[in-house]
Parts: C-alpha cells; sequence; structure tokens
C-alpha cells in the first residue's frame, strides 16, 4: 500500500511514441492496492498496450464501478478521464458516454463482484447494446475490499481463505459475453502480460464490445492453493487456446510466421490479430466451438484463455440507430433547436 | 321496464356552459378516443373544458371514467358531483347513476332493460338503444361494439347543442390517411343525433353555447408537452423503463425526435432512445451521458424514482447534470398507479443517502411542462447537479387547456462552466472542483477536450477540490460546504413563485403543480362569503426567500397538497424555519384530483367562527 505522490521526473533519454509520449506518459497515480495483487499487473499492460499503440490519453474515457478493481483506472492513463461510479452500474454510465460521444475509446474496468453479482444484469444488456468499448473484468474470485467474501465466479468446490467454500455453480463471465453476441470475447490472465498485452490492444481495436475476462489473482484474500483463482492454480491450468500477436494498422507487418501455422484477423481499421495456432485447430470465428471448448476445459478444471470468440463484422450501437457522425455532445443549439415556426405549426395541432 | 321519468318531468336547473359530464365504461372498449373527441369539440366551441381520466392498471374489462368539466369560467380543477352520467358499465352503474346530483342526467343503453334498482326518483333517464342500432346498422363485431362509443357522441351532440360540423371535421382530421373510416363515423355520430332527433325533446336545459374562451389556447397533455420541451431544449439521450404515468414522455419525444431531429443531409439521427433493463440503468445511462457533455434525460414515476436513489447521490456529489421527470403517482410501493398523488416530495427533495438535497421543479400546466422541461437542462447544466421535475399523473396524462407553447429564437443553451480547449490553454492548473467564482459552481471540462490539462477523476468517493480522493475529513467537508453554497446560488436560477398579495390579507394560501387548477374557483366561492386570502405559488425547490417571508407576513397559512403526511408543509419548516402553528395543511390523498369544493370546506371549518376569520387588512 502506497501513500506518497508518483514522482513526475521522467529519464530525458526515454524512448516516445507516434504521438511523442513515453511509456510514463500513460501511467496513472500509485497504485493502493496490496503489494503482488494481480490488478497491478492489469494497470502496467494497459499502460504498455496504450503506449505501444500510440493512443492518444486524452482520447479515452476510463470508466469503473466499485471494488478493487474498479481503482484500476487511477492507476494508467492519467490524462484520460475517469469515472468511477456506482457498484454494479458501471456499464450503464459507459454507454450514456458513449452514446454521448462516439469519438473516445471507451475502457470500463469492472470486477467479479461488480459485473457477475450486483451488476449483472447491466452486463447482459451492455452486451446486447454492442457498445464500442473494451470491458475489462479483473477476476479474483472474491471481494477485497469487504475481506474476502466468495464471488459469483468462484468456481464450485474452491475455498476462501478462512476456509469457506463455493457450493454453487459459478458464472463463466467469458462464456456469457459470448451468450449474449459480444464480437470480441477474451480471456486472460494478469500474470501473463506477453498474451494479455496483444488482446487488450486488439480489444482498443476492436468496433463493438469487446471483453476481456481477466484472472487476477487477490494475494490476500484468494491465493491459497485450494482457491482456483489464485496464482497457483492459474499457473498450472492454464491453457492458450491461441497466442496471439497484434499488429496496428501503421506498424509494417515485419514479423514472419511460418506458413500454415497462423491465422490473420483484419480489424476494422487494418490493424492485424495474428493467432499462432498451439495444435489444437481452434477457429475463433465458430461461437458455438468456442462455447464448447471453455465448458470442455473446465469440466477438466483447466482455463481455456486467448481470444475466445471474434466477428469483426458487427455494428455497434450508434450504426443500429444511425446516429449522425458528430458526437452529439458537439451539437449545438443550431443542430437541436426547431425554433418558433416549427412550433407555432406543433400548437396548431393542438387547437 | 319501469316507466321511466323523462327530462320533461324532473325540473332541471338549467346550466349553460357549466356542468359535468362523466363517461363510465369498460376499458379496452375503444370508448377513448370518442370521449376525447366529445372534449375537444367543446374546446373548439371555444369553451373552456378539462377532461379527467380515471382509469384502471389493466388492459381490458376492468372499470374506466372519464369526466368532464365545462367551465365558462375557466375553472379546470375537478368538481364534485356529476350532471349528466353516460353509463356504459354494468359493473359500476349503481355508484355511476348515485353520483348525478339532482335534477341530473343519466344516458344508458337501453337495449336491455334498467333494474328497478337503479331507478332515482330525482333524476331524468336518457335512454339510448345503442347496441340495437349498432346491430342493425353495423355488420362487423368490431364496429358493432367500437361504434357504441361513436353513436353516443352523436346523441350527446343533440342533447347538449354541440356544433356537429365540429365533430364531423375531426372524424376527417382523425382519419386523414385512413379516409375508408371517415363516413362510417360520421354515419355512427348521425344516428346518435338522428335518435335523439326523433325521440326527445332537445337541447336539454344542460346545454353548451359557443364562446370564445379558448381563442388561442391548446388542448394537450402534460407528457406530451414534455417530450417536446427535451426535444427544444437540446435533449439528445433518453434513457428509460417503462413505467405508468411517465410512458408518455418518452413516445412523445421519440414521435418529435422522428419528425424534428433527423439530419436533412445524411438522414441520421440527432438523438438517440435507450429502453433500459431498469430504472438504474435509465438514469445512469443519463448521467454518463450529462458526464460527457450531452443533454440526456430519463422519465419515470415513484418506484422507479425509488430505484434511482443511489444515482442521484452520485450526481449530487460528483456534480453531474441530468434531468429526471418524475410523474408521480399515488405510492408507497406500487400504490395505485393509475392514479395521480403528490407523494414524492420527501423522496426527492433530499433523494439518496447522507447529505444531499436535490432540485425539483413544479409545473402547474401543460405550457408550464413544456417550459420546465427546456429550463431544467439549463439550469441542470448551469449548477452541474441533478434537475427533478415534478409532474403527476393528473397533468402528464389529461388533456388541459393552456396558453400556446413558444420559443424564443434568440434563446442559447447555457451549457453551465465548461471549459474549452482554448480556455484551458491560458489557465495554469485546472482543479475540478475549486470555487473559483465564489458562487459554489465549480468548472468542469469534457472527456478529450486537451491533450494533457483538464483531465479529471468523477467519482462518488470523498475527494478534494482537485477531484482526488481523500480520506480528510476536513477536506471532505469543504466540498461539503461549497456544495452547499451551490444550493444558495441555485436560487437565482429557478424560476421564481408566482404570488398575490396585493391587499395583503391575514390568510394566505401556499400551493403547487396540479392543486393551482383548483384555487381560483376557490378564491371566488370564498369571496362570496367575504373571506379573502393571498396566495403563493411555489415553482421550485429549494424555496426561494420569498416564500419564507410570505409564511411570515400572514397570520394563517393554508398549505394545500395531495399526500397525507404533508410532506410540502415539513419541507417548508425545515427549509424556511416556518412555525407549525402558522401553518394549516389541506390534504387531499384519494388518488383523485384535488377539488375546490374539498379546499373551501376545510377552510371554512378550519376557522373556529367565520365571523372571526373576516379578512381585516393586516
Amino acid at each position: 500500500m502506497s501513500y506518497i505522490t508518483k514522482p513526475k521526473f521522467q529519464y530525458p533519454g526515454l524512448k516516445t511514441n507516434d504521438v511523442g509520449l513515453s511509456r510514463r506518459d500513460y501511467e496513472g497515480t500509485l497504485t493502493t492496492l496490496c503489494g503482488g495483487c494481480g490488478h497491478d499487473s492489469i494497470s502496467a499492460a494497459i499502460i504498455q498496450a496504450a503506449a505501444e499503440m500510440s493512443l492518444e490519453p486524452h482520447k479515452v474515457a476510463k470508466i469503473s464501478g466499485i471494488g478493487c478493481s474498479s481503482k484500476i483506472p487511477s492507476y494508467f492513463l492519467s490524462k484520460a478521464h475517469g469515472f468511477n461510479s456506482v457498484h454494479g452500474r458501471m456499464p450503464s454510465v459507459a454507454t450514456g458516454a458513449n452514446i454521448a460521444n462516439k469519438d473516445l475509446h471507451y475502457v470500463g474496468i469492472s470486477g467479479d463482484g461488480d459485473s457477475a453479482s450486483i451488476g449483472l444484469g447491466q452486463f447482459c444488456h451492455i452486451v446486447r447494446r454492442r457498445i464500442n468499448m473494451l470491458y475489462i473484468v479483473a477476476n479474483n474470485g472474491t471481494y477485497g475490499l469487504t475481506k474476502g467474501q466468495l464471488s459469483a465466479t468462484a468456481d464450485q468446490g474452491s475455498k476462501t481463505k478462512t476456509g469457506e467454500e463455493s457450493l454453487y455453480d459459478n458464472i463463466d463471465m467469458a462464456n456469457l459475453a459470448i451468450e449474449l453476441g459480444a464480437s470480441f470475447v477474451a480471456r486472460s490472465f494478469s500474470g501473463d502480460k506477453q498474451q494479455l498485452i496483444p488482446l487488450l490492444q486488439a480489444g482498443l481495436t476492436h468496433k463493438g464490445f469487446a471483453f476481456i475476462d481477466i484472472v487476477s489473482p487477490c494475494v490476500t484474500f484468494n491465493n491459497t492453493d485450494s482457491s482456483t483463482h489464485g496464482y497457483k492454480n492459474t499457473w498450472e491450468n492454464y491453457i492458450a487456446l491461441s497466442q496471439v500477436d497484434f499488429v496496428p494498422m501503421r506498424k509494417e507487418i515485419t514479423t514472419k510466421y511460418e506458413a500454415g501455422k497462423e491465422k490473420e484477423i483484419t480489424l476494422h481499421d487494418g490493424s492485424v490479430i495474428h493467432l499462432h495456432k498451439t495444435g489444437n485447430n481452434y477457429d475463433p470465428y465458430d461461437k458455438e466451438n468456442a462455447q464448447h471448448h471453455i465448458n470442455q476445459h473446465k469440466k477438466e478444471g483447466k482455463i481455456a484463455t486467448g481470444l475466445l470468440y471474434i466477428n469483426q463484422s458487427t455494428s455497434d450501437l450508434h450504426e443500429l440507430q444511425d446516429t449522425v457522425d458528430k458526437p452529439f455532445n458537439r451539437l449545438t443549439n443550431h443542430d437541436l433547436c426547431p425554433g418558433s415556426e416549427v412550433l407555432d405549426d406543433i400548437n396548431e395541432t393542438f387547437s | 321496464m319501469p316507466e321511466l321519468v323523462h327530462s320533461t318531468k324532473i325540473k332541471a336547473m338549467p346550466k349553460i356552459n357549466d356542468f359535468v359530464v362523466k363517461f363510465a365504461n369498460v376499458n379496452g372498449s375503444g370508448s377513448a378516443s370518442a370521449n376525447n373527441m366529445f372534449a375537444k369539440a367543446i374546446f373548439r366551441m371555444g369553451i373552456p373544458v378539462s377532461p379527467h381520466n380515471i382509469f384502471p392498471s389493466n388492459i381490458q374489462g376492468l372499470p374506466t371514467w372519464y369526466e368532464v368539466r365545462i367551465s365558462e369560467d375557466n375553472y379546470l380543477g375537478r368538481r364534485e358531483g356529476v350532471d349528466l352520467m353516460v353509463a356504459m358499465n354494468e359493473q359500476t352503474i349503481k355508484a355511476d347513476i348515485q353520483s348525478v346530483v339532482p335534477g341530473g342526467y343519466v344516458l344508458f343503453d337501453s337495449s336491455k332493460a334498467l333494474a328497478n334498482d337503479l331507478i332515482r326518483d330525482d333524476i331524468n333517464y336518457l335512454p339510448l338503444p345503442l347496441k340495437d342500432i349498432c346491430l342493425r346498422e353495423f355488420e362487423k363485431p368490431a364496429q358493432r361494439q367500437l361504434f357504441k362509443n361513436i353513436v353516443y357522441v352523436g346523441a350527446l351532440a343533440a342533447f347538449l347543442n354541440i356544433n356537429f360540423k365540429v365533430l364531423t371535421e375531426m372524424v376527417s382530421e382523425q382519419f386523414r390517411g385512413k379516409e375508408k373510416l371517415i363516413l362510417p363515423n360520421i354515419h355512427a355520430l348521425e344516428l346518435g343525433q338522428k335518435y335523439v332527433n326523433e325521440n326527445f325533446e332537445y337541447p336539454l336545459p344542460l346545454q353548451l353555447k359557443k364562446s370564445n374562451k379558448t381563442a388561442g389556447k391548446i388542448l394537450i397533455d402534460g407528457n406530451t408537452a414534455v417530450g417536446l420541451g427535451c426535444v427544444y431544449g437540446g435533449a439528445t439521450i433518453a434513457s428509460w423503463y417503462p413505467l405508468t404515468p411517465s410512458t408518455s414522455v418518452v413516445d412523445s419525444f421519440g414521435k418529435y425526435c422522428n419528425r424534428l431531429r433527423i439530419d436533412p443531409g445524411s438522414g441520421k439521427k440527432k438523438f438517440s432512445i435507450i429502453q433500459a433493463e431498469d430504472e438504474l440503468a435509465a438514469i445512469g445511462i443519463a448521467i454518463g451521458a450529462g458526464w460527457n457533455g450531452a443533454r440526456a434525460f430519463t422519465a419515470s414515476s415513484g418506484p422507479g424514482v425509488s430505484l434511482m436513489q443511489e444515482f442521484l447521490g452520485l450526481a449530487y456529489f460528483s456534480e453531474v447534470p441530468v434531468v429526471l421527470f418524475n410523474i408521480q403517482r399515488v405510492g408507497p410501493s406500487t400504490g395505485m398507479p393509475t392514479r395521480t398523488q403528490q407523494g414524492d416530495l420527501f423522496s426527492c427533495a433530499y433523494a439518496s443517502h447522507g447529505d444531499t438535497k436535490q432540485i425539483l421543479l413544479f409545473p402547474s400546466t401543460p405550457k408550464e411542462c413544456f417550459e420546465f422541461a427546456a429550463d431544467a437542462f439549463d439550469i441542470s447544466d448551469r449548477l452541474q447537479t441533478p434537475v427533478i421535475v415534478m409532474s403527476d399523473l393528473e397533468l402528464g396524462m389529461n388533456e388541459q387547456i393552456c396558453d400556446q407553447l413558444s420559443w424564443d429564437d434568440s434563446r442559447v443553451y447555457d451549457r453551465g462552466k465548461v471549459l474549452s480547449t482554448e480556455q484551458l490553454e491560458e489557465i495554469e492548473k485546472f482543479g475540478r472542483y475549486q470555487d473559483i467564482d465564489g458562487d459554489g459552481i465549480p468548472y468542469r471540462t469534457y472527456p478529450g477536450t486537451h491533450p494533457h490539462k483538464g483531465s479529471y477523476f468523477t467519482r462518488g468517493s470523498s475527494h478534494d477540490v482537485n477531484a482526488a480522493y481523500t480520506e480528510d475529513g476536513d477536506v471532505y467537508a469543504e466540498v461539503m460546504d461549497r456544495i452547499a453554497l451551490k444550493f444558495e446560488t441555485a436560487a437565482n436560477y429557478l424560476p421564481i413563485p408566482e404570488i398575490s398579495n396585493q391587499a395583503k390579507h391575514r390568510l394566505g394560501m401556499i400551493y403547487l403543480g396540479t392543486t393551482t387548477g383548483a384555487i381560483q374557483e376557490v378564491l371566488d366561492n370564498l369571496a362570496k362569503k367575504n373571506i379573502a386570502l393571498d396566495t403563493l405559488r411555489i415553482k421550485a425547490f429549494p424555496f426561494h426567500q420569498s416564500v419564507k417571508k410570505f409564511i411570515n407576513d400572514h397570520e394563517l397559512v393554508y398549505i394545500i397538497e395531495q399526500n397525507r403526511d404533508a410532506q410540502l408543509k415539513s419541507l417548508l419548516k425545515i427549509e424556511c424555519n416556518a412555525n407549525e402553528e402558522q401553518m394549516h395543511s389541506i390534504l387531499s390523498y384519494n388518488g383523485l384530483l384535488i377539488t375546490a369544493q374539498h379546499i373551501e370546506r376545510d377552510i371554512l371549518n378550519s376557522m373556529t367562527t367565520l365571523e372571526n376569520a373576516k379578512d381585516v387588512p393586516a
């Protein structure tokens, strides 16, 4: 736990990206989470992902609910506006923000309590509405801030630090997202930066609702050997259905891949996701197959990770509703007010 | 069939342009549009009219009433007693006939004999074989049912002397584009008229005479006006969950947006309507949009507003503009969903946990619904806080006469203290919650405005003037005190009370919203008894300073409101430090609009002797 202010000093020799910013320009305030918390690795991965992509921080809006996970937005991109809203209600706030201005990147950060319990209804409906955003669940199977109660994603039989066993079946957020029509669904592990960063980049670039369920261990309350969300279990039972590389649109593709061993997915802006096959012939375009794989691995006590499902040709809410190109928050009197003459005609219909 | 007493036998007091007609129907039977036509025809004859729907929370089969007050004196509140009952519902006919004033009339379907116990010897019966007429004249079963309603409107036209041309014109307007329906409807009207012509002496002593009292006026319901006000006020986003009686607010917004908010070049929409999964999401979406600089609103009623409490606290504390229309209905809990009440003053004035206060606006006419809806967005942006427009079912769902809606084309939306890229460039350090101007209103920025200035973290947790998280109690208190100051500033931006006290009397009345319709009638009737009162109509909360002064300037002030617990009176005690002894509550909470008679009775009863209460100038 830290209480000091982060120094603003930057080494003059720090490398800058295409928009002239160094990695430090993507940082947030110092974390106040527990040392070793998986969530801090997520912040670090987002910082690296955004810096590599040359995202302009102020073109990002970070929105969260309540809980340890929802503190994450403080710890990255301090030049972006953030909104730490109400427990379980990040999806509605993100929906409204997105409708108001379609030109920003929206990153929603939530946890398993926030999205799988109190906010499950809102989670379901934001997926249905295809909000163009990256929605992250930092999933640790426990309620950290209230000191270690089981969450709805805790696997049946999983035990907390105090020995409390989860009696009920868990909610698999990735599976649910696929079921509800999310067009980009991935799962990763806070400890696997190599996999997580390209997934974050692809999710940020994807047009439509991108969802990443990130297993992110709670070192204080749910990191025992008997917990399925701890570091030990995750490392041991973590299966990558695919290895992912992300190549942003403006980068020249220099990496050479062995023919037949990789799959290319082109996103709407020309960026490319490279999937390296891992011998299991996984097809991320097939919804039923994705759900089957998730369930199959779960039965074996394994955690299926990687890009689980993608459909890069869907439309987002703005396209579905056919809204104007200009963001709503820039429409003026002139654009919006029909004026007195029209009102006279309307009066006529009521006389 | 027992012999009926005819209109010629019972002496009825002649009443011109001053009586109440009530329709008792079965809901889902198609009576609504026929009844509306009746009221609108009277309006078009230049006579002030106020229809009131008293309907069930049901789709089909339960009793529903449509009560039409006609008043040349422009008394638009409800009046007790019915002069002419159109008794079309067998289930309620007994009570319906009982409610007719002596000398009044009952129009009923005489295709079936009227039971003996329904015959009163002090009223007149107007038997009309509606079912038989429709069986004879129409082939389709649906038409036989629906046209019964039109036939009785045609009969009423003859009985009451409604200009027949006004009715046929309305039919033509209503079915423009569906011309096939015009002739059968006019035929049905004529059937009713003809039957009266052949079987009765008409018009009745109860009758209408063309007037000029509705010139320049419109007949519109409050929710339609609210929806239109949101269009004019620049709202682009409506997020809502269907709930009676608020639903027609968003219906209206959508209807006018589809007409007026389509970009002419691209054909794309300059609005978005989201039917949310619940009221929590509905207000969450509106708050997210408000935070990001678009004007957004939600419309709901008591149960929905209860669900929104947590979010209202967030918007209050993190200072995000959002507009909420609360079309109040009878609570608590599900209460009476289709009846009216002013019962949400407590739950809205201090909505959410902790020290909070919310801006409330109280429209009393559809015109004010339009104006306050548009104003609400300016006020909310200016003060960076939620604004709750407190309408109710009576105002929202009933057509009411009001002045034409008007808009000043030179008006520019007040978006409040929002810093542009250029302004940010000029300032050294941006602090989201700093009180630069000393009025308690800080400056804000929209996301994406400037590459490295003006970003901040919005949160419902305690924060300092720079929006950083803090658990320092003194810093928290500083922010809370500054928000309190902002609510003092608020008075400058809120509509001020309407006060009539030229004569300065000992007694006063304070009221708001739909109680207004009864007030002039109360004053006129009490004046005949030599009782005079000053009046103050509240239009907004927090209360204007003149409210406190009004109470202090009077020996006794009647606080008239439509709830059980005298919520307005309590708010006056809390906010104006008003003396309990100086205030006397007049309450109505049976779900029906308060009547002038009720208010008069309570005022008279409250006076120990009438002599005592005679007005003496202060």
